[in-house]
């Protein structure tokens, strides 16, 4: 049994990883067809660093990306603070919402945000709306639920008399939010930032609604390639794209590894603290 | 003495509709050493809160040195508070954690350094400057929130069960510590607890709550000898509470027995409660005393044994250092200082009757004691 699972993980992982490998392979192929190796070059990643369509557009996607991750943080952080502090039964039903987006399939999120925006064209009597700002709006509103659930667990762990002893410190709640509740919220914070960066730099359903003429993605381009043969070097984007990707996914992961360290040792301690009450008596 | 620092007038709070507190009327002098005392759930906490600005009292005032501070944050309260958990900022070290205060007012790095270090050494923790708060035992996380607290000078020093978490022996060095540190310092203590031995040990005033009301007032022998009503008797140490009948100034007529006392201001003929503790009994034959009973139990408690002794159904505790084994028939004795007399309240009846005795006295679990506490929070 136990033999048979592992068997089954190393299968599942084949299916994962097998066709990123062949792509890897491919883009340090020196003939044109994927199929047959004919020795290793670096002349497709050249050829995509000379590219003049391609470059762009995967710059655009990086702003975008960086842009509407960090906007959807502050957002996000500012509205899971505003939720800890609802009553329980309105809390409960915010999260839920908050929680819709994620569940929800891409495509009915793409295809009610590209109906939402041809609407505001109409009532703004502009020709076309769609762009860069449609594209934006769009990966914020995506990118909120996963700041949101990665901020709010650490808010959840802080002792809520962190603040009060701020202000009791003589902080104003501003200042109590900034020298205490944020190096304590940080990790969920900074986590926040590489998941919804990495969530709007792959993104392609979504975004595919909301683009513009005048503002492209690089997903969404290359959605366009498929349909005619694809040249190498768009294999050595995609095993960039990948490797990117990975880079950002490892670092949340150690993060989140550290993290949780520490909790296992603060939860020690106040077990310890237990016992202690529990034998103490008085 | 000395003078008003704080006082509570006509204090009410309700949350969602539910009374916490109920006209709570309270001053507190400069430095002195006040303890609110009583069960989870009796507003001790929530009045500690609204000194310290935390909670904002549903109807009454607020003042301090005279002024109205109702509306007054917490930042701005000359007040510092020292919380149930310690609340110490896991992301700095001990010398900042303490430091944090001196740092928003701006002071001189110099300034910051010297007070910093006065406190370390206040609280007996010199050397522990670059120490993470993390690697800090409980006795030390108190002490330098303590310290945390008192860098800032405030006139008054709020405490929120600040030993609840450590062990026993701990919990004793503390309270002598904490009551050097007040008296050195010279500034007024407001220390909440629900250990009444605690609250006897340090306090210059304990106010005995329940219920969201104050309960009684007073000095701790005051409180102890003199409780007004079955509740404060029952929760400060341990009575034997009986029906009795006043029947003139200083005679009390229980158990169809007349006895005098040295209490008066009573009517004639008004019913009473009549508070005996377990330690004021003097045992006798049975045949010299002014009662006889049975011995039905009996537990070694160190320097004294407990034993329950029924008398005609009803069950006395009663503390001595002589054995006296199960089954045995014993006389006591009452001298009237050891008959206290109270008015009958609406706790009349729910206390101070050992019947259903059980060795472990009626102390409150202290483990439930602390979940109870988080609850509290709320």
């Amino acid at each position: 049994m136990r033999k048979a699972s592992k068997v089954f993980t190393v299968l599942v992982f084949c299916f994962l990883y097998l066709p990123m490998l062949v792509l890897a392979v491919a883009s340090f192929n020196r003939g044109n067809d994927p199929v047959v190796f004919k020795g290793f070059t670096l002349s497709n990643y050249a050829a995509l660093f000379r590219d003049s369509v391609l470059l762009p557009l995967l710059l655009n996607s990086v702003i975008v990306a960086l842009i509407s991750s960090l906007m959807a943080t502050v957002l996000g952080t500012a509205a899971t603070l505003g939720i800890q502090r609802m009553r329980p039964g309105l809390r409960r039903f915010t999260m839920a919402l908050t929680n819709i987006p994620l569940t929800n399939p891409e495509i009915v999120t793409g295809v009610s945000l590209a109906l939402l925006f041809a609407f505001v064209g109409q009532a703004m009597k502009l020709k076309s709306i769609m762009g860069f700002w449609t594209l934006l709006i769009a990966h914020v509103t995506f990118n909120l639920p996963y700041v949101i659930l990665s901020v709010q667990p650490k808010l959840l762990q802080m002792d809520e008399n962190l603040t009060e002893a701020a202000l009791d410190l003589g902080c104003t709640p501003f200042r109590a939010f900034w020298k205490v509740t944020l190096p304590e919220i940080l990790p969920g914070i900074i986590s926040g930032i590489l998941m919804s960066f990495a969530m709007s730099l792959d993104d392609f359903v979504i975004s595919y609604f909301v683009y513009g003429p005048n503002f492209v993605t690089l997903p969404v381009e290359i959605y366009n390639y498929t349909k005619k043969p694809l040249h190498p070097k768009i294999y050595a984007l995609f095993t960039l794209l990948f490797l990117a990707i990975l880079v950002v996914m490892t670092v949340m992961n150690l993060l989140q590894a550290r993290d949780s360290a520490k909790q296992r040792g603060s939860r020690l301690n106040r077990q310890r603290k237990r016992a202690n009450i529990v034998s103490g008596g008085n | 003495m000395s003078k008003e620092l704080i006082r509570l007038a006509n204090v009410s709070m309700a949350y969602d509709g539910e009374v916490v507190l109920n006209n709570i009327n309270l001053y507190i002098n400069d430095s002195e050493f006040l303890t609110l005392l009583g069960p989870s759930g009796c507003g001790k906490t929530t009045t500690l809160r609204i000194i310290g600005g935390f909670a904002r009292p549903t109807s009454g005032d607020v003042l301090f040195d005279g002024v109205r501070i109702n509306d007054v944050p917490p930042h701005k309260r000359q007040v510092n508070t020292v919380f149930q958990r310690y609340a110490l900022f896991p992301h700095l070290d001990v010398y900042e954690n303490i430091a944090f205060g001196l740092r928003i007012r701006k002071l001189e790095e110099e300034e910051i350094a010297r007070r910093v270090g006065e406190m370390l050494r206040l609280v007996g923790m010199s050397g522990f400057e670059e120490r993470k708060v993390d690697k800090l035992s409980g006795g030390q996380m108190q002490r330098i929130a303590i310290a945390r607290a008192l860098v800032n000078q405030p006139k008054v020093l709020l405490l929120d069960e600040p030993l609840g978490a450590l062990d026993l022996r701990l919990r004793k060095d503390m309270q002598n510590e904490l009551k050097r540190i007040q008296q050195q310092m010279g500034i007024t203590f407001i220390y909440v607890t629900h250990d009444q031995e605690e609250a006897l040990t340090m306090s210059d005033t304990i106010v005995v709550m329940d219920k969201g009301e104050i309960q009684q007032i007073g000095k701790p022998e005051d409180i102890y000898n003199e409780p007004k009503n079955a509740y404060v008797a029952d929760f400060i140490g341990e009575s034997n509470i009986l029906d009795g009948i006043m029947i003139r100034d200083r005679l009390v007529e229980f158990f169809g027995r007349r006895f005098p006392c040295v209490d008066f201001g009573f009517e004639t003929n008004e019913p009473v409660d009549v508070v005996i503790r377990p330690e004021d009994v003097d045992i006798v034959p049975a045949d010299s005393g002014h009662l006889c009973g049975t011995v039905t139990n009996v537990t070694f408690k160190g320097v004294h044994y407990d034993i329950i002794v029924d008398f005609h159904g009803f069950k006395w505790l009663i503390q001595t250092t002589d054995f006296q084994p199960v089954g045995a028939q014993i006389g006591i004795r009452l001298n009237p200082e050891d008959i206290h007399i109270m008015k009958k309240s609406k706790y009349s009846g729910m206390f101070g009757d050992y019947s259903s005795y059980s060795a472990e006295y009626d102390e409150i679990g202290d483990a439930e004691m602390a979940e109870e506490l988080e609850e509290e929070q709320e």
